[in-house]
């Protein structure tokens, strides 16, 4: 009975709170749409659901007195398929932000809804840096990482090894053509060039063809711009037509925690990559590792880690401006520093653009990996100002 | 150097064996399809998923019990066959009698459910099985190099294709069967246990179906996606080659197999949708398909 009181107690506060706040509708409700299905349902899918409902229980589930919920959805890489949903969450759901949105194509199409009707959109799955470059919006930001950090990461370490000639394996949509395009730029500033290219569909099975072309072309580098289950097969049909063997390195341009765990440290050692964040990193990064690991039986790569910091910071953000209205909110996420486990000294530039330090990672070999997911060895730190694009060249109109 | 196309005749031969590797896959499962299509009427949405049950089998057999590719080549295809011998007695044969959409939507359904569990179980990222030690490495032929597993799998396949198609062309089971589909009372009245007959081809179908996932295994990523991402390539070969025409899926899967092969070099952009060109062409000009009976 006492039990019972107490709960129509709290249930009366929390209803009066919510009354005397000003969250807009008496609840925040944060969108988690990305790809739960598909080539990258791994790479981001469920478990970014799930670090996002660990930022709001981490939180304490309220903000300014309202109680925060997740929704989320599979947009099944198409954005089309997107943008509807995003229209119904933003139009009829009273969904205030949309985040993850893994897959640039979808990313693009929803940043520009949220510009049109005025919503907080916060990308951590996506790559393009068209998001903060000429489809920047005011109340878009991008946060994991982008193709201008990967270019610098993974495309530096290897000209900085000699792999002074590419040629590219493109996924053929807009993250491909921006990642090819910026590794491309990043190869010929430093004195490399680029023999060709070739571009593949999206979730491709077989890249024998693409890659015999590669190996004929004779470069010292293979650029592997895509993602995924499509970088994964790459990866190990090179091995079977001796092309690693022969000489030839690969640049596995994005590649994260999740799909050296599918493709396995045997045909994924050696292999240089790029992430934001890595949980065997220090102390803060392994305590929310675990904790995500207990729910989600696997461990966490840069976007369910960036995520989970999106959500805190835009709850944060709507604690400091006392309101959720997106003026408001937008202003405060851009004048706050970002601190915590995923994103050191970080700040946000006028074009959205997160600004944070990113780490150049090795793929171990299977006899130094000492526990599951032991994976990588830090080769560097990564500045945040080197690895992401002086926010006055990247053609956002908000960046006077 | 020969040019051929405006591309050097090295680097054409290596595509035209690259687009016959990928055909014999194309082959085997389209010749799963085409034999339970052609016997039963059903069209086979769950043979994607029979293909991904197939390199699960194997690599589930390989991580648990430490069954080599070997015997997984063999009992993986026979725990997949009994599967669909399973489904066919319980489930599909019930819908015999009814339009033949109900047996699609039912396999359609049936392919969601499988691919959806595995996904939930191993996510989409999948999990490598490496190539038997004793098909490792490769040769130079000169013009290419060719991973000796991947000449093993045109061989192999073709052996598997070429005795599918004897055992139903030429063998006493193989006409049992066709009559069956021909006039099923009257095979019933000669004493020939029809609705068996039934259960064993799908039961062949679907082990087809997982043979082909056996081979894949070692090359792509044994992930719960590799059927449905092949599923509806192969359904377009079945349809160019004529519905349940047995030869007629073999020689289109290779055909295609090299077509889509060669788009790779030539226009690579256009490479996942060359195969529906084909069938959009085929199918203005020879309804029935290549292969096919008009009906």
């Amino acid at each position: 009975m006492r039990k019972t009181i107490l709960t129509s107690l709290a249930v009366f506060l929390a209803s009066s709170a919510a009354f005397a706040q000003s969250a807009s509708d008496g609840k925040v409700k944060i969108g988690i749409l990305n790809d739960q299905s598909g080539v990258y349902a791994d790479f981001g899918g469920k478990s970014s659901v799930e670090a996002a409902k660990m930022a709001v229980e981490d939180f304490g589930g309220k903000v300014l007195g309202v109680p925060v919920e997740i929704v989320d959805a599979d947009h099944q890489n198409k954005p089309d398929i997107a943008s509807n949903i995003a229209r119904q969450w933003y139009d009829t759901q009273q969904v205030d932000a949309i985040m993850e949105l893994t897959t640039s194509s979808v990313a693009l199409a929803v940043q520009a809804i949220g510009k049109e009707k005025k919503k907080v959109n916060i990308v951590t799955g996506a790559a393009t840096t068209d998001l903060t470059g000429k489809a920047c919006s005011p109340y878009g930001f991008h946060w994991a990482y982008d193709t201008h950090a990967l270019a610098v990461g993974t495309g530096g370490a290897l000209v900085k090894q000699g792999g002074d000639s590419w040629f590219f394996l493109t996924a053929d949509y807009a993250f491909g053509y921006s990642l090819e395009q910026q590794t491309s730029d990043f190869v010929k500033s430093s004195g490399g060039k680029v023999v060709g290219a070739v571009r593949h569909p999206l979730a491709s099975t077989d890249f024998s063809s693409f890659l015999l072309q590669a190996q004929s072309s004779g470069a010292k580098v293979i650029g592997l711009a895509n993602a995924g289950l499509d970088t994964s097969n790459a990866i190990k049909q090179a091995a079977e037509f001796g092309i690693t063997a022969g000489g030839q390195n690969l640049a596995a341009l994005l590649f994260t925690l999740a799909e050296v765990h599918g493709l396995g440290l045997e045909a994924a050692q050696g292999l240089t990559l790029t992430e934001g964040y890595y949980w065997n990193l220090d102390d803060k990064s392994r305590e929310f590792a675990k904790k995500f690991f207990a729910r989600t039986k696997k461990m966490p790569n840069m976007v369910h880690s960036g995520t989970y910091s999106a959500v805190t910071q835009y709850l944060k953000a709507i604690q400091k401006a006392g309101t959720d209205d997106t003026d408001a909110v937008s202003k405060a996420l851009h004048e706050m520093p970002v601190d915590d486990f995923f994103a050191r000294n970080g700040t946000v530039a006028k074009n959205g653009r997160m600004i944070h330090d990113m780490y150049l990672l090795q793929v171990k070999k299977p006899a130094d990996s000492k526990e599951p997911w032991d994976y990588f060895n830090v080769l560097a730190t990564i500045p945040g100002k080197e690895a992401y694009m002086d926010p006055a060249k990247s053609g956002c109109e908000l960046v006077k | 150097m020969t040019m051929i196309f405006g591309i050097p005749l090295q680097a054409f031969l290596g595509q035209l064996l690259i687009g016959l590797i990928n055909g014999s896959f194309y082959a085997l499962l389209s010749l799963g399809l085409a034999v339970i299509f052609g016997l039963l009427r059903v069209i086979n949405f769950a043979h994607g998923a029979q293909y991904m049950l197939g390199a699960f089998a194997a690599m589930l057999m390989l991580q648990y019990f430490g069954i080599s590719y070997w015997f997984a080549l063999i009992f993986a295809p026979i725990i997949v066959g009994l599967f669909g011998a399973f489904i066919e007695r319980t489930m599909l044969s019930r819908l015999y009698n009814l339009d033949p959409l109900y047996g699609l939507l039912f396999t359609f359904g049936l392919a969601l459910t499988i691919e959806g569990t595995f996904r939930y179980l191993y996510g989409s990222s999948g999990q490598p099985y490496a190539v038997p030690t004793q098909l490792a490495g490769g040769t130079n032929l000169g013009f290419m190099f060719l991973p000796i597993y991947r000449g093993w799998v045109v061989v192999v396949s073709l052996v598997a294709c070429i005795g599918t198609w004897l055992l139903i062309e030429k063998t006493k089971l193989g006409s049992y069967l066709r009559a069956a589909t021909e006039n099923p009372v009257l095979v019933q009245a000669f004493g020939v246990n029809v609705p068996v007959l039934l259960t064993l081809t799908y039961g062949i179908g679907a082990g087809l179906a997982a043979f082909a996932g056996v081979l894949a295994a070692p090359i792509y990523q044994v992930s719960p996606l590799m059927g449905s991402n092949i599923i509806i390539v192969v359904f377009a070969v079945v349809v160019v080659g004529g519905m349940g025409s047995i030869m007629g899926a073999i020689v289109t899967g290779y055909m295609l197999g090299i077509a889509e092969g060669l788009t790779k070099v030539f226009y690579p952009e256009a490479s996942n949708i060359v195969i529906f060109v084909i069938m959009a062409i085929v199918l203005l000009l020879r309804p029935a398909g290549l292969f096919g009976r008009d009906a």
